[in-house]
Parts: C-alpha cells; sequence; structure tokens
C-alpha cells in the first residue's frame, strides 16, 4: 500500500506538488490542491456554490476558510520541511478578516518556527489582492513521531 | 415573567434544521444535523463519510469537517441570543485537536454563547462522540455583531429560541 509518505517522494521526484491532494479525500472533495507554478507553493481552493455559507452575501462559509488555511500550513509543512512524519495539527486560530466572496481562495504559508517536534506557521489566504486577505491563520504541529500513527 | 416560547423544542430543532443547515450550502453540503437548541446553546451532530476523510490510511475525519461544524454550532448559539435581527460574522475561532475522531462515527458539537455585548458576541464549543468529558476538539469564537449586509433568515430567530 502506498503510504502518504511515498506519495510525498513521488510528488518531489516529478515536481508535481498537485499529488499531495489527490490522496486526501476531503481536499478533493473540496476542491482544495497546493500548486508551484509560480515558484512559491500556494494552496488554491476552487470555487464551487457548495462553500457558501451565507446566500444572500453572498460569500463563503467561515469554515471552508479555516479548511484551506489548514490544509494550506500542512501542504507547506510537507513541502517546505523536512519533517519525517506527515503533520499531526495540535490547534488553529483563525482570524477573520474580510467577507469572502463567491471565487477562489488562495493561501500561502509560512513556517514561524520550527522546533525539533514542534513546527508553528502563519498563513494567509487572499482573493483577488494579496494585500487585502480575507483570513489569516496561526497553526501547530507535531512533526516527530511518539509512536503513535501519523494522521492528517 | 419571562415570555412564553414560541415554539416547543421539537418545532425550534425544525426551524433551526431549516435556517441553519437546508438553506446554509456548505452545513447542507457536509450534512450537519441540528440535535437541539435553547436560548444561549445550540447542538449539531456530523454522520462521518467518506468525502470528508484526511487520513485514507485510517479513515480519520480531516480537520475542516471539525472546523465548519463547529463554526456553524458557535454561530447558531448566537442567533438563539439575538433579541433582534441583527447580521452577524465570524471575527476569529480557535480549534484546539484534542483527540482524532474514530472513523465511522458521527461526531457531535455542542456549543454556547456566555456572553454577547453590543458588538461581540463569545462563544465556546466542543466535538465528542457522546461524552463531552473526552472531547474530539475545542473552540473559542467570537463573532462580530451588526456587520454590514442584509440579515438571514438564521440571524433573525432570536425569538424562537425558548428558554
Amino acid at each position: 500500500m502506498t503510504t502518504y509518505l511515498d506519495r510525498l517522494a513521488d510528488a518531489r521526484r516529478t515536481g508535481d506538488v498537485g499529488r499531495l491532494a489527490e490522496a486526501i479525500p476531503y481536499a478533493r472533495w473540496m476542491r482544495i490542491a497546493p500548486e508551484n507554478t509560480t515558484g512559491e507553493l500556494l494552496t488554491r481552493m476552487r470555487y464551487h456554490s457548495d462553500l457558501i455559507g451565507n446566500t444572500f452575501l453572498p460569500a463563503l462559509h467561515g469554515g471552508t476558510l479555516g479548511a484551506m488555511l489548514e490544509l494550506a500550513a500542512i501542504f507547506h509543512v510537507l513541502w517546505e520541511t523536512d519533517a519525517p512524519t506527515v503533520p499531526k495539527i495540535v490547534n488553529i486560530t483563525v482570524d477573520y478578516l474580510r467577507s469572502a466572496g463567491p471565487q477562489d481562495v488562495v493561501a500561502a504559508a509560512k513556517v514561524t518556527r520550527q522546533g525539533r517536534r514542534m513546527v508553528n506557521v502563519f498563513v494567509e489566504a487572499w482573493q483577488e489582492e494579496r494585500a487585502r486577505p480575507v483570513a489569516t491563520g496561526q497553526a501547530h504541529f507535531l512533526v516527530k513521531s511518539d509512536n503513535e500513527p501519523p494522521s492528517l | 415573567m419571562s415570555k412564553a416560547p414560541l415554539t416547543t423544542p421539537d418545532e425550534r430543532v425544525a426551524l433551526f434544521q431549516k435556517l441553519f443547515s437546508d438553506t446554509i450550502p456548505h452545513n447542507k453540503a457536509l450534512g450537519v444535523k441540528v440535535l437541539a437548541v435553547a436560548r444561549g446553546t445550540a447542538s449539531m451532530r456530523l454522520d462521518w463519510r467518506s468525502e470528508l476523510v484526511g487520513n485514507p490510511e485510517t479513515g480519520v475525519l480531516a480537520g475542516g469537517p471539525l472546523t465548519a461544524m463547529l463554526d456553524s454550532c458557535c454561530g447558531m448559539a448566537v442567533a438563539t441570543m439575538l433579541k433582534a435581527p441583527l447580521p452577524f460574522a465570524t471575527l476569529d475561532l480557535r480549534i484546539d485537536y484534542a483527540k482524532p475522531a474514530t472513523p465511522g462515527q458521527p461526531v457531535i458539537a455542542e456549543a454556547e454563547c456566555y456572553r454577547i455585548t453590543r458588538s461581540v458576541a463569545f462563544t465556546r464549543a466542543f466535538a465528542h462522540h457522546g461524552d463531552p468529558k473526552d472531547p474530539i476538539a475545542a473552540a473559542a469564537g467570537t463573532f462580530m455583531l451588526g456587520t454590514k449586509g442584509k440579515v438571514t433568515q438564521a440571524q433573525s430567530v432570536g425569538d424562537q429560541a425558548g428558554e
């Protein structure tokens, strides 16, 4: 059986970062996937009507933004660090800065601090203009397996 | 004397199910079910589905569906506190992942809006498999009240929440 880390190695070999999302049913369902077409690892959530939380505005559901920030942070840690396991999320705090309209959302992450066991990641999501983020997040991940099976 | 509730508990659940799940596309897509509602509290259920899995090797749910459900449940608890229709939006949301959800089992969320001011509502929530003392995730959310835009039906049912 192909493990997630085998898939990561495969994605590195081919340079196709999109493969990191293909193995995650929820990422496929949400249409969230990483891309590295600009040389920077970005994660995109492709707009579809199931993402809407407020039909009057209309605006994306806050939970979908939290979910894509979390996945963007995971893809970033997998791709940009040499974590020996699939990062295990401890917590995430999301700040909602603007209402997000019915269109794609793009996110970029940055490691704020990498320790031996814990990684702190900052992640930012925007729509039309990067300078006007719709949400930002701060997440902690455990990256050292402590006898527990890795989980996403 | 407090005003008598306008609806019975079952009618209330049906009303909030319609406004918070059936007519909110993402909650409908997740298949969130309203379990209970009263002034200041809300409870929902999310059934395990293969599309919501984060780790295909274990079948454990991804964090995202829990985040979305906890956000909705906290928002519903806020709606029960409103004396008059008022648009509101999540300001921030923190999720602590205490332990992985057990594959195949439904997840229950219980939220409380413990303080509401003119501008901000404060909420807490837990997600669990039936025992709140053994949580899968804990959430703390704050909501900004009186945000831009037309008030939705879901933001207009404070007087239907009972006591």
